[in-house]
């Protein structure tokens, strides 16, 4: 029963057949994240129009759940503003840190409510947020990146 | 199974060891029982343990050799009890040669420390790949520091230490040679004594990371010919918080302190300092009373059931759990596949399951067993893995609970559909 609820089919389904795998070109920045205490690791490439998460591509290592939380995320944030897909991700680790007392909000979270079982296994809410955590760090150095290099541009405007 | 089922045979009276392991009869989450399979990790404790602990806290409990009253003549006299325990129980010659640490990652950044502190470029030291992190870190550690150079021996395809090039890697320019004596990924059990007379012949020390060996195997450090051998208190039946370095005295006396404190002195000018001999130079700070109190016990328990019988039920559970392993259809085995030489802990992959969905599935069905790189993550490189599911056992361990994680395994083929 228990085992059900935390290995639901559509975790099992983006599992056998993940989304958005192979490293794609062009790209902003990549990162590879680790999880120390089990050794799962992702490289996952993000590409950024102004705010707007125009794609995602990773390569992973890892169980179940971390392969299929980082194809879901993918999904869940490729077309959206930056804000929405973090806003989304708050909303996923509410659900995550919620020990199963958490509602899922499917509206937001879509394939991601699968993952609410997830929560009552605290030793593998990490594998679920490891996706996520690579997102928003390549994310965060992507805005940074494309802010400089448009300040440099326009230094170089004024310069001219 | 049926066939090992009938040649499995123990000198260990099963039903009373469990007995003394109250944990080993509680209930998990929706009744099932318990299946412990990760005592390579931490092992459960006995009651004669936890009530040498509790007693000491509730009759005995003062600070040691610094208490000029009765009750820390007492905790002073149960704490160097303690320390005879231990020394009487590896053999040691010297009560003084048992230096109580934290845990045995302390034990070897206090070798690497202080024997390392006096490498120089051009110094070598010699490793393994199959060494847990805490074997392996610090001497990367004091290389960078000293600019001596880290060297390691490979692992053969069947698990073992390559000794193909020993003669090349113990060579005049090593320093220190510090290998593990029973793998915790591969249960490798590894020819210390030969490799130590290796190092000697060169002028080298010999430290051995004994975590695994300890528990498993009779230990004579006057026997093994090592100069340092470290091992913790949590995996020998006893408390977590304690472990112990031996080394020879004429070596320890002659090595400098490591960390500074109360305790470790011989007298204290604002000018500079002098140092108390060992083991009190190693001990700064207040010791871990209580948890050596429980070391005491435990090492007391295992010499009551006998450790030539524990190393006897050990390769008996190991033979049956090799032979259980080898009938799940995709299970390969990290490491050696015969008993010969196999300490208590097996590693292995289990093809189209990932080791941590491998140790959920078991865990839901009671049984612990670890995954992950077990903090050996070289040696998984070394065999192409990135981690792998591992189960290890104890003197508590049972026949009927290898079949539990042979029959869990079938189970977890099932349940991700690659049966």
């Amino acid at each position: 029963m228990q085992l059900d609820s935390l290995y639901q089919e559509i975790i099992l389904d983006h599992y056998r057949s993940p989304h958005h795998t192979g490293l794609a070109d062009p790209y902003d920045v990549e990162v590879h994240h680790v999880n120390p205490s089990c050794g799962d690791e992702v490289t996952l490439r993000v590409e950024l129009d102004g705010d707007t998460v125009t794609g995602i591509t990773h390569e992973s290592v890892g169980c179940s759940i971390s392969q299929a939380a980082t194809s879901v995320m993918s999904d869940l944030v490729i077309g959206k503003p930056v804000a929405e897909g973090m806003a989304t991700y708050e909303k996923f680790l509410e659900l995550m840190q919620g020990r199963g007392n958490v509602e899922p909000d499917e509206e937001v979270l879509e394939d991601g409510v699968a993952f609410a079982g997830v929560a009552q296994f605290p030793a593998r809410v990490k594998c679920a947020l490891l996706g996520w955590s690579a997102w928003r760090d390549a994310t965060a150095r992507a805005l940074a990146q494309n802010e400089s290099q448009d300040a440099a541009q326009q230094e170089g405007v004024s310069n001219a | 199974m049926t066939d090992a089922r009938t040649t499995f045979s123990s000198p260990l009276d099963l039903q009373s060891v469990r007995a003394d392991f109250p944990i080993l009869s509680r209930e998990l989450a929706g009744g099932l029982p318990l299946v412990y399979l990760d005592s390579a990790n931490s092992s459960q404790k006995p009651r004669q343990v936890v009530q040498a602990i509790e007693d000491h806290y509730l009759k005995h409990n003062a600070n040691v050799a610094r208490a000029m009253h009765q009750l820390g003549a007492e905790a002073t006299a149960a704490y160097e009890g303690a320390r005879d325990k231990v020394a009487a129980f590896i053999g040691a010659p010297d009560r003084n040669e048992i230096v109580f640490t934290k845990n045995i990652s302390e034990a070897l950044n206090l070798v690497a420390h202080t024997v390392g502190g006096s490498l120089k470029p051009g110094d070598e030291v010699v490793i393994s790949e199959m060494e847990h992190h805490s074997n392996i870190v610090p001497w990367q550690m004091v290389c960078e520091r000293t600019g001596a150079t880290l060297k390691w021996f490979g692992v053969t395809d069947d698990g073992r230490l390559d000794l193909s090039n020993v003669d090349e890697l113990i060579n005049e320019r090593t320093k220190i040679v510090s290998l593990t004596w029973v793998s915790n990924a591969l249960g490798t059990i590894n020819p210390i004594k030969e490799l130590a007379a290796k190092a000697h012949a060169v002028g080298a020390l010999m430290v051995v990371d004994a975590a695994q060996a300890v528990p498993q195997l009779p230990v004579n450090v006057a026997e093994l010919g090592a100069d340092l051998v470290g091992f913790t208190g949590h995996k020998v039946v006893g408390p977590t918080g304690v472990g112990v370095l031996w080394g020879r005295y004429d070596l320890l006396a002659s090595l400098p302190p490591f960390l500074g404190g109360g305790e470790m002195i011989e007298v204290v000018r604002m000018t500079g300092s002098t140092y108390a001999p060992p083991p009190a130079r190693f001990e700064a700070g207040t010791p871990p009373i209580a948890q050596a109190v429980g070391l005491g016990a435990a090492v007391d328990y295992l010499s009551g059931i006998g450790m030539d019988k524990i190393a006897a039920h050990e390769h008996a559970i190991v033979e049956y759990a090799l032979e259980g392993l080898k009938t799940v259809p995709g299970l390969t085995i990290l490491g050696p596949t015969e008993a010969k030489d196999h300490g208590g802990a097996i590693s292995f992959e289990l093809d189209g399951v990932h080791p941590h969905d491998v140790a959920t599935v078991l865990d839901t069905r009671g049984i612990a067993v670890r995954a992950g790189h077990h903090c050996a993550r070289p040696v998984h490189e070394r065999f192409g893995v990135q981690s792998s599911t591992r189960a290890s056992f104890y003197l508590y361990t049972t026949p009927e609970e290898i079949e539990a994680l042979v029959d869990g395994l079938g189970f977890v083929r099932s349940f991700f559909k690659v049966a």
